[in-house]
């Protein structure tokens, strides 16, 4: 997003549910379908208040799954839909989150994520969901998750991942957790100017030459918006360009190659990260959202107490930015990954890093933050 | 002792109490008398199975357990299976005498449960299932539910945006399932609630109780008021007790004086947008709704 000095901005003090929402609405989401569930409700009070305020359409369904499909039935007749969820609802939705990756309906689904596993802690953070949400639904394809880690961020962030998914034709997920949903902090909202948004591909061709999946449109094939004059199928069974399902052993291939290719290609396009203090760091912290700004303060203190740390927060989770970890992780003493779960982007960082260094984890569950200090005594150990 | 002995005459509702103090809901909860009374005649010898509801948290956290019997919960959607599967393996290891009982708010009961209610009733799953029903999302922040009543304000029907969907007729859908007991009751009548408890404790197969159940946070009402806006739901025939055995005998348990329904509203401050027009729609709706149950009722004597 580019900061424009000369214009003079809203200035408000939201929690990041509030900000989901309201981003939502800057983005053009006009749908919204949801089930409540703590600690994302507050994005469908604002959206049962907001959307008809703006022409758009609110729907309580009456579960999780349910919702995810109100959100690809919108989609598909042209509209910009999201819904908004925690846990044991992204649990719940993952069928229907496959079905939006095979038909390529794009869509948006923010995960605002608490303790697990099951029930787990509704009111408390967890950032337990990122394997899920890239492994949760069966079968190949590809997974696009921000994780932004400021208030100005969940705002910019939930803007991009409505344009990545009209321009992939894909779900994209939001993941935040309790901790950036229900924290308030001061936010300029952004002018309109200042941001591009971005619209699906629409057929051009006469509605008889028209295919849903047509390759020689390259990877993203125009979709048509229901009821605009092009008919077509769609399908959760493997399916040939014209949508129909297909027992083609080479067209089921090359389909699902393309839906994985068509992000894979364009990572350089949209990947994005933040570096603090690596030109020069021999202990690299690697961690995201809310974790992050925990992660900043100890590698200030590390600096303070003369180890030269630095950290590398990934924006898009998946895919992951791997060129750049790698390049930096290059001549590392040692690896932190401090991360509010058991255990789960160290795997990631395992397979990424390109280093002989000790990998270790700062892993906190059951409700609390973790602190800068707890990361401060990782790094120590390093040294 | 002698005076205590001649006023027991008036109640049903036994001294025990299997339920005790140090439990976390709200000041005024219908639902945590319901549990009160409910208890008072299950008995020590019952399970209970909760589902997410108010009452997965109204139980209290560790070590503490208000509920004085064993507690087990599961996920949102599915008490009904799991009490039915509690109720299966019971039988199977032969123990017997013992209340499974599925314990749901609204919205696990005819939202995302209901799938999995419909298929326990439609196998006759030996079990007790009570729907204690606060008529929204209350444990999450009072999102509108299909329990939720034409009207009535809720965070996700706000503003003049209140809900125009009518309420699931729970009752109905479930006798219609013809399983062997379908009931009402409420927490102002506590006779006529034990006495429901008890006969579905002494009836085999899948028996429903739907509890009409105040919030005075969600309903927007005074935390006194919770008894008076229980009774005031059954005068105005909002919300009529009756009883359904097999699915088609239908049968009234009490009939007390008319009231309007709008001093049934007028407790809540979830109504307080509606114009007279509107509340007088609904009185009409609710009486449709008795002429249509009297109609049941009288098919019900007719067909013997």
């Amino acid at each position: 997003m580019d900061k424009n000095k000369n214009i003079e901005r809203k200035v408000v003090f939201w929690p990041g549910n509030i900000i989901v929402a309201e981003a939502a609405i800057a983005a053009g989401c006009r749908f919204f379908g949801g089930y409540p569930i703590t600690p994302s409700s507050e994005i469908a009070h604002v959206m049962s208040k907001r959307l008809p305020e703006v022409k758009g359409k609110f729907i309580q369904m009456e579960d999780e799954i349910a919702a995810m499909g109100a959100v690809i039935g919108a989609s598909l007749t042209g509209m910009k839909a999201m819904t908004a969820t925690s846990g044991p609802g992204f649990s719940l939705k993952q069928e229907n989150i496959g079905y939006a990756c095979m038909i390529e309906a794009p869509c948006v689904v923010v995960n605002v994520m608490r303790g697990g596993p099951s029930t787990g802690l509704p009111t408390a953070i967890g950032q337990s969901d990122i394997m899920q949400a890239r492994w949760g639904t069966h079968g190949d394809r590809p997974v696009i998750a921000l994780t932004p880690a400021y208030s100005d961020e969940v705002y910019s962030e939930t803007i991009r991942a409505f344009n990545l998914a009209e321009k992939f034709r894909t779900p994209v997920f939001l993941l935040i957790d309790e901790v950036l949903g229900h924290l308030s902090e001061r936010l300029e909202i952004p002018d309109p100017s200042e941001y591009e948004l971005i619209e699906r591909p629409r057929p051009t061709v006469k509605p008889e030459d028209y295919n849903p999946y047509d390759p020689s449109f390259g990877d993203v094939p125009p979709i048509a918006d229901y009821f605009s004059g092009y008919r077509y199928h769609t399908t959760g069974l493997n399916h040939d360009m014209t949508g129909f399902p297909t027992t083609s052993q080479e067209l089921g291939q090359s389909e699902q190659e393309r839906m994985i290719r068509k992000v894979m290609s364009k990572v350089d396009e949209f990947e994005s990260y933040e570096e603090y203090m690596t030109e020069d760091a021999d202990i690299l912290i690697v961690t995201f959202g809310s974790t992050a700004r925990a992660a900043m303060v100890a590698v200030s203190d590390a600096r303070a107490a003369g180890i030269k740390a630095g950290l590398f927060r990934p924006i898009t989770l998946w895919p992951f930015p791997e060129d750049k970890l790698r390049e930096l992780s290059k001549n590392i003493k040692g690896i932190v990954v401090p991360e509010a779960n058991l255990g789960q982007l160290i795997y990631e960082i395992q397979r990424v890093a390109h280093c002989d260094a000790p990998i270790v984890g700062v892993n906190k569950v059951g409700g609390v933050p973790i602190y800068p200090n707890e990361i401060l005594v990782k790094i120590k150990e390093l040294v | 002792m002698q005076q205590l002995a001649h006023l027991k005459k008036f109640t049903e509702v036994a001294d025990r109490e299997i339920m005790h103090s140090g439990h976390v809901a709200c000041p005024g909860c219908g639902a945590a008398l319901a549990m009160r009374l409910a208890l008072k005649t299950l008995g020590r010898d019952t399970i209970i199975v909760f589902p997410a509801c108010c009452w997965a948290v109204i139980d209290g956290p560790f070590p503490y357990s208000a509920s004085g019997v064993p507690v087990f919960q599961v996920a949102f959607e599915t008490a009904a299976i799991s009490a039915g599967a509690i109720s299966a393996g019971l039988e199977a290891t032969g123990k017997k005498g013992i209340n499974v009982v599925a314990w749901a708010g609204d919205g696990g009961t005819m939202d995302i449960g209901f799938g999995q209610l419909s298929a326990a009733a439609e196998r006759n799953d030996h079990i007790i299932y009570v729907c204690y029903d606060n008529e929204a999302y209350m444990n999450t922040g009072i999102q509108r539910s299909s329990a939720t009543p034409w009207g009535a304000w809720t965070t996700t029907t706000p503003g003049k945006d209140f809900k125009q969907e009518h309420k699931k007729n729970l009752v109905e859908i479930m006798a219609a399932h013809r399983i062997p007991y379908a009931a009402t009751a409420t927490v102002a009548y506590p006779d006529d609630l034990v006495r429901k408890f008890r006969k579905a404790m002494s009836t085999e197969g899948f028996k429903l109780i739907h509890i009409f159940s105040p919030c005075p946070p969600g309903h927007k009402a005074l935390e006194k008021d919770t008894i008076l806006e229980s009774r005031y739901a059954v005068e105005s025939r909002v919300f009529p007790l009756y009883e359904v055995e097999r699915g088609t005998d239908y049968k009234l348990s009490m009939d007390p004086p008319k009231r309007q329904v709008n001093d049934y509203l007028a407790l809540q401050g979830r109504f307080k947008h509606l114009t007279s027009e509107q509340r007088m729609f609904i009185q009409h709706k609710v009486e449709e709704e008795w002429i249509r149950l009297r109609h049941r009722m009288r098919v019900s004597e007719a067909m013997g």
